[in-house]
């Protein structure tokens, strides 16, 4: 056993994240997996293998869209738990930008760790994980493979759509013109970094920007933002854990207080 | 007895015997209803004026059925200087106002769908989606609506009124009049407001001949006079807030404000606010809140989400948050100080052109900022009302600037003030509730 004080859900669009950690706000223990439309049990199955490894009576805290169908005693939006497990991370204050499969949030942490600002990607999949896994499936070009394909590009084929739908349109187009598949990604990846850079700066704020989410593990997607953003992005430790993280912080303060 | 004579004796019953019996009934039904039923959830005790506001509500719209062919019709835009059609005796209808109900009662989506079949399309604003559908449809939740003799818009709130009520002038086939107002870059200019002072007079002319009256110039004084004296009482009303507890929610404010809107420039509105504030007044003296735990203070600016408001005020009330001041609401009371009983064509072209939406951004965040300090809030909502382009635009400075001058929380909220189509549950509360735990 490794002494689980609290554990943490996050049910996401696209995965569903579960993490335990220890006094010290370590993680013990975890486990990921595509989120499954019901819920409830890929949740209790997923804390029952946690709890297996990591001990059985810690509280849960839980996060995500799907938080409410989450038997927790605490739930808390992702824009606080995305902050919480930020700040533990890397302990200053700063812009974090977490892509994941249904949108896309910008969150100014202060100094204290506190949430001072947010914005969203609204009612859209453009500016999402899904914008370009939709595209990139389009396009038979595998999500391992992405960051490989966009770095041998020559140049960038520059893609004016903003809409997932239109721009998969766009990109047929494209492809039926005949042009280099690796540059058509590389396009995408500025479009969707272009978009992001946007939200980045309507949250404004300075200090140095972090990256979390399923999308961060995207070099590709992670050196556009950078080049857009004309600043370095810091990718956190464990990407896609950092909103379960939170919320098992956030539950194992409540928890300890 | 002529039939004009007849309309005009079943419009006066309508306001005076049947109106009332009407509004005693429904109440009683409520009562009824009611009896026994516990109250709970996270607002103070309802206040006691509602019950007149919806007499008095319920009235103005149950008398409205018979007043064509009775009295003077006018269909007015609620920026418009109605109190110089009252000396003339017309009965004035908002459709913004009775919009808003179809916003509230979530009948919009089917009045949109019927102008949009005509052509109309789904980006213009739904309270305009919802007034021409209305026409086309019939469909009103106030029974029926009397058809206008006056189409009269004021271009103070939006462009969009000016070809909004020229559709409304093609069907009817009636008299449009159009009150233009420059924008204004800090403070309007002399010539400008001539301008508007000239169109109001031609305004009088137009209304006299639709009316088949003249104005007498003491009648204007008095109702001018009355405008004034409401949209003061108003003011008032709202100030109260400024206390902590506040003694209501800003979204009762948004309920409350139907007659500063409606039946401004008379003795009905007035009177009714002098309960209101007698009440809430009253309130503050026993610290009575709206909400029952006031933990924190919020700004709300532009319209509300009629369809949703409940909603959001609930899940915010829960959680011991009030929308202390709205910008919205304030609108009408703003114009109190510049309308002058002595002068009245010439103030009310000063007044009316300094609505909140025909003024620059810089002049809107100073609204702002006086609310914000004078009602003591620690965040502001800016709801992004995708029908309200006015309202909405520099949203994004407003909010950079208010957060940075005053170091107040403030949330960018997506929404529309009438049609639920473009308004996402999940994700609208998601971010309120994410910005009421930024508060700790």
């Amino acid at each position: 056993m490794s002494g689980a004080v609290a554990i943490g859900v996050d049910v996401g669009s696209t995965t569903c994240k579960v993490v335990a950690v220890d006094a010290a706000g370590r993680i013990v223990a975890h486990r990921v997996e595509p989120t499954d439309p019901r819920i409830e049990p890929q949740v209790d199955r997923l804390l029952e293998a946690v709890r297996a490894e990591a001990g059985p009576d810690a509280p849960v805290g839980a996060t995500g869209y799907g938080r409410k169908r989450v038997r927790a005693g605490r739930a808390l939006t992702e824009i606080t738990c995305h902050a919480r497990g930020a700040f533990a991370r890397v302990g200053c204050p700063g812009v974090l930008v977490d892509m994941g499969g249904q949108d896309t949030k910008v969150i100014r942490i202060g100094a204290a760790g506190e949430v001072l600002d947010f914005a969203m990607n609204d009612k859209c999949a453009a500016g999402t994980g899904r914008f370009l896994e939709v595209i990139l499936g389009r396009l038979r070009v595998p999500l391992a493979e992405v960051a490989e394909q966009v770095a041998r590009a020559a140049r960038a084929v520059p893609v004016s759509s903003t809409c997932t739908v239109f721009a998969e349109s766009e990109v047929i187009s494209l492809v039926a013109s005949g042009e280099p598949l690796e540059g058509i990604a590389k396009g995408l990846h500025q479009a969707l970094a272009s978009r992001v850079a946007a939200l980045v700066r309507s949250a404004a704020g300075g200090g140095e920007v972090f990256m979390s989410g399923g999308v961060a593990l995207n070099t590709a997607m992670v050196a556009a933002l950078g080049e857009a953003l004309r600043r370095p992005v810091r990718v956190l430790p464990e990407p896609q854990l950092v909103g379960a993280l939170g919320a098992a912080l956030s539950c194992a303060a409540v928890h300890l207080a | 007895m002529s039939p004009s004579l007849a309309r005009r004796a079943r419009y006066e019953l309508a306001g005076r015997v049947a109106g009332p019996l009407l509004v005693s009934l429904e109440a009683w039904q409520r009562r009824l209803r009611r009896r026994g039923r516990p109250r709970e959830g996270p607002f103070g005790p309802p206040l006691e004026s509602v019950r007149k506001l919806k007499e008095l509500m319920t009235l103005h719209y149950f008398q409205g059925r018979y007043a064509d062919g009775a009295v003077p019709v006018a269909w007015v835009t609620s920026g418009f200087p109605v109190e110089i059609l009252r000396p003339l005796g017309f009965h004035a209808v908002y459709p913004e106002n009775h919009a808003a109900m179809c916003g509230v009662q979530r009948i919009v989506p089917g009045l949109s769908d019927a102008v949009e079949a005509q052509g109309y399309s789904r980006d213009l604003c739904s309270y305009a989606r919802t007034d021409l559908g209305s026409v086309a449809t019939g469909r009103t939740p106030a029974g029926r609506l009397p058809r206008p003799d006056l189409l009269a818009c004021c271009t103070n709130i939006c462009q969009t009124v000016l070809y909004w009520y020229r559709a409304l002038a093609d069907h009817f086939r009636v008299p449009l009049v159009l009150v233009d107002t420059p924008y204004v870059y800090g403070e309007a200019k002399p010539h400008h407001l001539a301008y508007v002072r000239d169109q109001l007079e031609e305004l009088v002319c137009v209304a006299e001949r639709v009316s088949g009256r003249r104005v007498e110039p003491q009648a204007l004084v008095e109702a001018t006079r009355k405008a004034k004296e409401g949209t003061d009482l108003w003011a008032e009303c709202l100030a109260t807030a400024k206390q902590r507890p506040a003694p209501w929610t800003g979204i009762d404010g948004f309920f409350h404000m139907a007659p500063i809107v409606a039946l401004r420039g008379t003795e009905a509105c007035n009177a009714y606010y002098r309960l209101l504030r007698d009440e809430l007044r009253d309130r503050v003296r026993r610290g009575i809140g709206g909400v029952r735990e006031e933990k924190h203070r919020l700004l709300w600016d532009n319209l509300p989400i009629w369809f949703a408001v409940r909603e959001v005020s609930t899940l915010l009330a829960e959680r011991g948050f009030n929308f202390v001041c709205t910008s919205y609401t304030n609108a009408w009371a703003e114009a109190g100080s510049r309308i002058d009983p002595a002068n009245p064509i010439g103030s009310a072209a000063r007044a009316y052109t300094h609505i909140i939406l025909n003024q620059d951004l810089p002049n809107r965040l100073g609204i702002l900022r006086r609310l914000a300090r004078e009602y003591a809030v620690e965040g502001a909502v800016l709801h992004s009302d995708r029908s309200c382009k006015p309202y909405s635009i520099g949203q994004v400075d407003l909010k950079e600037r208010l957060a940075a001058e005053l170091g107040i929380r403030v949330l960018l909220l997506e929404a529309d003030h009438g049609d639920p189509r473009a308004w996402a549950p999940e994700q609208g509360e998601n971010r309120l509730t994410a910005f009421m735990e930024s508060f700790g």
